[in-house]
């Protein structure tokens, strides 16, 4: 029992996490609170990559004398550049509301919408 | 047994924060939360033996992007609070179904750190034999990052850059076009 | 923060430090941890410290908003340089098996081009991003 639970446990969290961001993104209207929504679910997602990455009794992959047992390089490579370009489509979302801000002076998606059928 | 220990207290506070996010509704306070998280997570990078990954993630997630985004509420701050209305039910519904589907899911995948994996058996071998001798890099990320995956990383560059010029665009201009129309009328 | 005394003797002091520590990063990235990536954004992180403590005029004297464009172009520049310079000495696209007498010592050179290019292009355009949407309010 506490084998299943320990061998599962970061995937379930890491679903949580999704999941929880997903959540925050549907449900609430703030662009902002959006916004970090959208970057709880990123960041689930290479919790993910890097979980599936890991070995046990393992070190990080940079080769040296002594040791033979090393974690997958490669979702290291795909998670590294994924953060970097992560924060700068982040960075893109955030200059949309900006720009929403000054158009629409809110940024609550209800009184956009409202805005948008009064016109 | 330590690195388990950690692990799990890490994640707990992962799942404490984005509770805590879903829960609040003053935007500074989902800011700084989330600066937490991604703090969080990348010692949880250190755990998983991801040392590259954590360091990315220390200075992008809890530098850059809570200042991207402290940056973005001080120009969009509203003065009066607000009511904020938000819908649960339905959404509720659709990420519960989400879970139980996504949680079903894992029982196909290998345990944490089973070094059987598929993910283990493949390609990496590959790598971590032969980039010593074929690039003389002892660093396996950067040797995967640089040379096998060069094109790949390069599209990344690609696509930041873009990201650049997008922001750029948007809100680069000065705000006078708007303003000189209103003076006229 | 402009009269905050600590914060601006600490930033003095803390300025160079981050900036080297982005420098290690940057070049000692084939044999620790690090890369152009990190390298990259350490070094923004230290502009952003800077330009939080002292303001935004201070900071884009010394990098002036062209000159960022320049460099965020210059990094894609030198990567894809890279690449069209194996082309042009008859080999594939970023096969860096021919910049040097042996394979490996060509790998080395390659990555290191390209690791640069990188870190020059992220720092410029965190730093571009960073002064847009903080100097937004101004003007």
């Amino acid at each position: 029992m506490i084998d299943i639970i320990l061998d599962h446990y970061n995937y379930w969290i890491v679903i949580f996490l999704m999941m929880s961001g997903f959540y925050t993104v549907i449900s609430q209207g703030n662009l902002i609170k959006k916004i970090a929504g959208i970057n709880i679910f990123q960041t689930s997602v290479f919790l993910l990559y890097i979980s599936i990455g890991y070995v046990d009794d393992g070190t990080p992959p940079i080769i040296a004398e002594g040791y033979t047992t090393y974690a997958n390089p490669l979702p290291h490579v795909l998670i590294l550049t994924a953060i970097v370009v992560g924060v700068s489509t982040t960075a893109l979302g955030l200059a949309l509301v900006i720009r929403i801000k000054e158009a629409y002076s809110t940024i609550e998606e209800d009184e956009i919408h409202d805005k948008d059928k009064s016109l | 047994m330590i690195d388990t220990l950690i692990d799990i207290t890490l994640l707990a506070f992962l799942t404490i924060t984005a509770i805590a996010i879903i829960r609040i509704n003053n935007l500074f306070v989902i800011i700084m939360l989330f600066g937490i998280f991604s703090l969080h997570s990348a010692g949880l990078f250190v755990v998983m033996d991801a040392a590259d990954v954590a360091f990315t993630e220390a200075a992008v997630g809890a530098g850059i992007a809570t200042v991207l985004m402290l940056g973005t509420l001080a120009l969009t701050r509203e003065h009066e609070e607000k009511k904020v209305a938000h819908r649960t039910r339905l959404p509720l519904l659709v990420v519960l179904i989400t879970t139980i589907a996504l949680v079903y899911g894992t029982y196909d995948i290998p345990s944490f750190g089973d070094p059987a994996a598929p993910a283990q058996q493949h390609v990496k071998p590959r790598y971590i034999d032969h980039s010593i001798e074929e690039t003389g890099v002892a660093n396996t990320v950067t040797a995967v990052l640089a040379s096998y995956r060069g094109y790949d990383t390069l599209g990344e560059v690609t696509v930041i850059f873009t990201a650049g010029i997008g922001v750029m665009l948007l809100i680069g201009g000065r705000l006078l076009r708007r303003n000189r129309r209103e003076d006229d009328e | 923060m402009k009269h905050n005394l600590i914060l601006r003797v600490i930033a003095k002091y803390l300025f160079p430090v981050i900036a080297l520590f982005a420098f290690y990063v940057q070049f000692h990235g084939d044999y620790g941890p690090g890369g152009g990536f990190q390298a990259g954004v350490i070094l923004s992180v230290a502009f952003i410290f800077y330009a939080l403590v002292f303001g935004l005029e201070t900071t884009e004297q010394v990098l002036p908003p062209y000159l960022l464009r320049l460099l965020a172009s210059t990094g894609i520049l030198i990567y894809a340089g890279t690449g069209v310079a194996t082309m042009l000495m008859g080999g594939n696209f970023l096969d860096y098996d021919l910049l040097a007498k042996n394979p490996v010592a060509g790998q080395h050179l390659g990555i290191m081009m390209i690791e640069l290019g990188v870190g020059i292009s992220v720092c410029a355009v965190m730093l571009l991003i960073f002064f847009v949407i903080a100097g937004r309010g101004r003007s």
